[in-house]
This record gives C-alpha cells, structure tokens and sequence, in this order.
C-alpha cells in the first residue's frame, strides 16, 4: 500500500482515526509521512472547531437595518395580500355581474319565447 | 435550546412581532458569523443575514421546536448563502479582494488576540481562498458540525458530493497551512506558529 492510497481516507477520517480500516491503519502505523499527515489534519480540525467560539462584531447598525428590513419586507406582504384581496374582489364582482346579466338575459328570453308562442 | 430563546420562539410563532426581533437581537453576531465565513466578504454576509432573517420570519410556523434554534437558522444561512453566492456568480467574476475587513472578537483582551492569532489568521486567509463550494462545505460541517445530510439538503447537493467537497476543502486546507509537505511533522514547530 502506498501513501497516496491512504491519504483520501486520512482527509475523510479528520481526526476519527478509528473510521480507517485494518490495513490502512497498519500503514499508518508505520509510514512516517502519513503519521505527519495524521497529526496536520488532527491541529486543522482543532483549529476550525475553535472558529465555532468566535463571534465577530456585525458593523454597527446592521441590527438596525435587519429590523428595518423585515418591517419592508412586511409592509410590501400585507400591501401584496390587500392588493391581492382587492384583485380577487374585483374579479368576483365582475363574475356576479356577469352572472346576474347572463340570468336576466336568459330569463328575459323565456319570456319573449313564451309570448311568441301564446300569440302564434 | 436556551430557555429564553425557546420562549422567544414560541412568543414569535404566536404572532409577537417583538419576541421575533428579541430573537435577531440575540442571535444576529452569530448568523453574520456564519454568514461571513461562507461568504467571505462583509457586503455578502449583510445581504444574507438579512435575507435569512426574513425566510426565517415566514417559515417560523414550519419550524417544529425538535432541533434547537440556532441549527434551524445556520440552515437557513446556509442555504441562503448558496443562493447568494450562485447568484452573484452568474452576475460578475469572484473578486480576489485581499482587503479583507478588521474585525474585533467577542470576549478576547488584545494579548490573548496576538496570543491565539498566527494560526486562525493562517486558517480564515486559507479558507478565504477557496472556492465558495468548498468553504461552505468545511465550514458547515467542521466548524459548525452540521451533518452530511443537512449540509447536503441546504446545499443541493447529494450526501456523496458533500462529503467528497469536504475532503477536498480539508486536503486544500492542509496543503495551505502546511505547505511543505513531509517537513512539518514535528509538531512543536507547528505549535510555535500557532500559539
């Protein structure tokens, strides 16, 4: 087994070198350079847990243009649901009125039909 | 979940605008924390915290209170970012700005700053430098410790092609704050660097 096959499952196995197998262990054991490989990756891994703990300051105000952000986005979405309300009521009366003409025609029609037929 | 975040959480399901901004008081070093890391640049990281403030507001009912609230929103971030990134990709080229912002840490005295300095300094330059694919992957999973499947659903990727990024990231990194390979095994001299 040579180095290059192990480093693959080094980058995956971090710091658990418990994850490697029997054989690649075993070359580990033995192989200087994998074992300085092992090490780096076990002080990488340290060193990017320890970014966890770090909080960096926001610039100042960006609190602030968060909040102000979320209040716009909130006004656009209740002017988009009362336009949209609107829209819908627009359309719903624009429907009726169309029903309502399409019943008086109708009916008017059955009447005019009635009276030809009571003169014929 | 902290006590008091969970009662924000719950007050800000049930509609209390205030409980939700408490919630960003309390929580918006950390996104932009986050935010920056996978972004790495201060411009980027703003717009996302935003963007992932105001997904978060309106899926807060979706948010079911059996992962801890600080998950849900890296989540969110994460996938916020992503967008962010691709879209930004589409419009202009990756900037290689070295300009990198000054920032001040939370809680640390300026001794203790020069003391924990070369190596994380050594580290964010490294991950600064790689490609946002891979850096958000790293990030996610080794400094965050998100698992494989939540990174690779806020990602859109499949679980194999995380987990293939983050061993690459991972070698980059190594190659990076390691550079001559086969000549670092002596760890007192790494340690000298890093402390």
């Amino acid at each position: 087994m040579r180095c290059d096959d192990v480093a693959e499952t080094l980058a995956a196995a971090g710091d658990g070198l418990a994850l490697l197998d029997g054989a690649d262990r075993a070359h580990v054991g033995r192989c200087l350079r994998c074992q300085a490989e092992v090490v780096q990756y076990r002080k990488l891994l340290r060193a990017l847990r320890a970014l966890r703990t770090e909080v960096l300051d926001p610039a100042p105000g960006m609190l602030t243009d968060i909040l102000a952000y979320l209040e716009e986005a909130g006004e656009r979405h209740a002017l988009r649901s009362l336009l949209k309300g609107r829209h819908f009521a627009y359309l719903g009366g624009i429907a009726a009125a169309a029903t309502a003409g399409a019943a008086g025609a109708i009916v008017l029609a059955g009447r005019s039909r009635r009276r030809l037929r009571v003169a014929g | 979940m902290p006590h008091e975040v969970a009662e924000l959480v719950a007050a800000a399901r049930d509609g209390d605008q205030s409980a939700f901004e408490e919630l960003v008081r309390a929580t918006h070093a950390d996104t932009y924390t986050l935010a920056y890391r996978l972004t790495s640049d201060e411009e980027d990281a703003r717009d996302v915290v935003q963007e992932s403030y105001l997904r978060a507001y309106r899926g807060l009912r979706s948010f079911r209170g059996d992962a801890q609230f600080s998950t849900w929103l890296y989540r969110i971030t994460a996938n916020c970012a992503s967008t962010h990134l691709a879209r930004r990709h589409r419009y202009r080229h990756e900037q290689l700005d070295h300009e990198t912002p000054v920032f001040e840490h939370a809680d640390r005295d300026p001794s203790a700053q020069a003391e924990a300095g070369a190596l994380r300094d050594r580290l964010t330059e490294a991950l600064r430098e790689l490609p946002p694919k891979l850096r958000a992957v790293v990030v996610l999973r080794d400094v965050y410790d998100l698992p494989h499947e939540a990174i690779a659903a806020e990602l859109g990727i499949s679980e194999s092609a995380a987990k293939v990024r983050l061993h690459r990231a991972r070698r980059k990194l190594r190659d990076r704050l390691f550079p001559l390979y086969g000549q670092t095994a002596q760890p007192d001299e790494v340690d000298a660097h890093a402390v």
